[in-house]
């Protein structure tokens, strides 16, 4: 008989924060910089350099930590990961096991299966490291020390996930809040929030959990669908075959869509944490908590109640904006200024979320001002361009975020509402036309349409495409 | 001496540091280690479950750094620092097969 199995995951998520400066020294941490050129002696741990702790640092772990309904170790130490590899100069790495910032929380997350809470053990501050490339030609590899020392939290959640729908939604649902609270842009492809899948596999009932394996190199939502998919199949694989799972670590090829164990002959897993001595500890007030909560942005869950109440759009709508907090910035600048909020949205819902897709881009990437939204909104209602024009206009505004009124008048958008001007075409249209006249008042009245067209053409685009409508139906009656 | 350090001990502890050790040194770490473990077990003896762990030497606490870009770019005295450099990196040996 088939056993019936259920897959348990945790996730350990690191994510990249948006403080201008590394974590412990006061180099840059800006993207695309030549290799070390934001290194100091610090990051790149030469002897007798001392780390200082960057308080944004400090402040973002709370702010997250508390958004996830997590506790405050009002008293937390760093301590030194050991591990001896390149990418790391100090031969350690400065994290914190003993006493993480943050610890004992939860998120609530939201599949087709209904509600849930997934516990968040803890959230520790540490730093990442350098990066290496081989190179083929000389046999070496080459260290770029620019990411070392830029600060990360890394999220670890209780093994209280069970398929690939809970893990994306728990990862949806950090990625909001994070982003919401401006402490990171957690884009996965870019690496600025990567997450470290660990998998058992159990009976369908057994209370003890089974061997896990952690998965690593999971940079898309689909490449960690397919890897649960992957390894949740290897591991009843083995298990039905009365094999067993080594606990071990593995890395995704999501190309192979297989996952291969990374080599794990010397480095013993043997860290000797210790706390690190050139790092005094912190200690968080009652003052500094309550200050951080003070200052906490409105969140996903109570924008979305708000925007509810606020503004006469549809749910699905309200959930899509504030799904992303860029989009949710711009819609209701955008609203605010022209006060036509169900506008905005239907352009944002629309035109924008479709470029986005043709792009293949992501709504953090949207990059135009609201003001330009607003004016073009304020051009379509009062006639001025019609909305065939307005699509186009609104393609230019996302892409090079132009200004749509200068725009229409450098380019001579605007539609043509001189009636007298576009009765003359009207009328020599239907006198080139008489097959179609004849045709309409034969009975058939969709001929109007090719009448329609025509003087669109002929007045390239910019007429009104209701008022010509009402003059050809004029004409055509006379 | 109470604590006898085993020779696979030692090799493990040699691959974590990356020592290599002869035989003759293998057998002074040895007898080295076993004493500073013969120590600590002294200090456990000592009831502590009252007393904080120390997590520094000084009374100080809250050293921070504002988020502040004060270093420019350096990377001409810094890897004057590098064993080998190429291209602007550190060159170190080939660290995947
Ligand atoms: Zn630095």
């Amino acid at each position: 008989m088939a056993r019936e199995y259920e897959t348990v995951i945790g996730l350990e998520v690191h994510v990249e924060l948006a403080t201008k400066t590394k974590i412990f020294c006061g180099c840059s941490t800006e993207f695309g910089g030549e290799p070390n050129t934001h290194t100091c002696p610090v990051c790149t741990g030469m002897p007798g350099s001392l780390p200082v702790l960057n308080k944004q640092v400090v402040e973002y772990a709370m702010a997250v930590g508390l958004a996830a309904n997590c506790q405050i170790h009002q008293k937390c130490k760093f301590d030194r990961k050991n591990y001896f590899y390149p990418d790391n100069p100090q031969n350690y790495q400065i994290s914190q096991l003993y006493l993480p910032i943050c610890h004992d929380g939860w998120v609530e997350i939201e599949t087709e299966d209904g509600k849930k809470k997934v516990g968040i053990h803890e959230i520790h501050m540490e730093e990442d490291a350098g990066k290496l490339i081989h190179d083929d030609w000389e046999d070496c590899s080459l260290v770029d020390y620019n990411r070392s020392g830029v600060p990360l939290i890394e999220i670890v959640s209780e093994p209280d996930m069970r398929s690939a729908q809970e893990v994306i939604a728990y990862l949806d649902k950090l990625r909001t809040i994070i982003q919401y609270l401006g402490a990171s842009d957690c884009k996965l492809q870019e690496g600025s929030m990567r997450a470290d899948v660990n998998l058992s596999v159990r009976e369908k009932g057994s209370d003890t959990f089974g061997t896990r394996t952690e998965m690593k190199n999971l940079n898309s939502f689909k490449a960690i669908a397919r890897a649960i998919e992957g390894e949740r199949e290897r591991q009843i694989d083995l298990l039905e075959d009365g094999q067993a799972v080594v606990q071990e670590t593995r890395r995704w090829d999501d190309n192979k869509e297989c996952s291969y164990p990374m080599r794990s002959k010397e480095d013993a897993q043997d860290y000797r944490y210790f706390p690190d001595p050139d790092l005094v500890p912190v200690i968080i007030s009652d003052e500094w908590i309550a200050d951080i909560k003070s200052r906490q942005p409105e969140l996903r869950t109570e924008k979305l109640e708000r925007y509810k109440k606020e503004f006469d759009i549809p749910q699905y709508d309200a959930e899509i904006l504030t799904s992303s907090k860029k989009l949710a910035d711009i819609f209701e600048a955008s609203a605010a200024i022209c006060q036509k909020p169900k506008k905005v949205s239907n352009w944002l819902m629309g035109e924008a979320l479709r470029l986005l897709k043709e792009h293949n881009q992501e709504p953090e990437d949207l990059n135009f001002s609201p003001e330009n939204l607003a004016k073009l909104i304020q051009l379509a209602d009062e006639g001025t361009i019609n909305n065939k024009v307005a699509k186009e206009v609104f393609e230019k505004i996302y892409s090079e975020n132009i200004d749509p009124k200068q725009y229409v008048e450098e380019h001579g958008l605007k539609s043509v509402s001189d009636e007298g001007a576009l009765r003359s075409v009207i009328e020599e249209i239907v006198a080139a036309n008489p097959q179609s006249v004849e045709d309409y008042k034969g009975g058939k009245k969709k001929a109007i349409g090719f009448l329609v067209g025509q003087t669109m053409k002929a007045m390239k685009g910019k007429a009104d495409p209701g008022a010509v409508n009402k003059i050809l139906q004029e004409v055509l009656e006379k | 001496m109470a604590n006898i350090i085993s020779d696979e001990t030692i090799e493990y502890v040699g691959i974590l540091s990356k020592l290599e050790l002869s035989d003759q040194e293998k057998e002074q770490a040895k007898k080295d280690m076993g004493r500073m473990l013969d120590y600590i077990d002294m200090l456990n003896e000592l009831d502590t479950s009252q007393v904080e762990p120390m997590s520094h030497v000084f009374p100080v606490h809250n050293v921070f750094r504002e988020d502040v870009v004060v270093n420019q770019d350096q990377r001409d005295e810094i890897l004057v620092n590098a064993p080998e450099q190429k291209d602007g990196q550190f060159q170190v040996p080939k660290t995947v097969e």
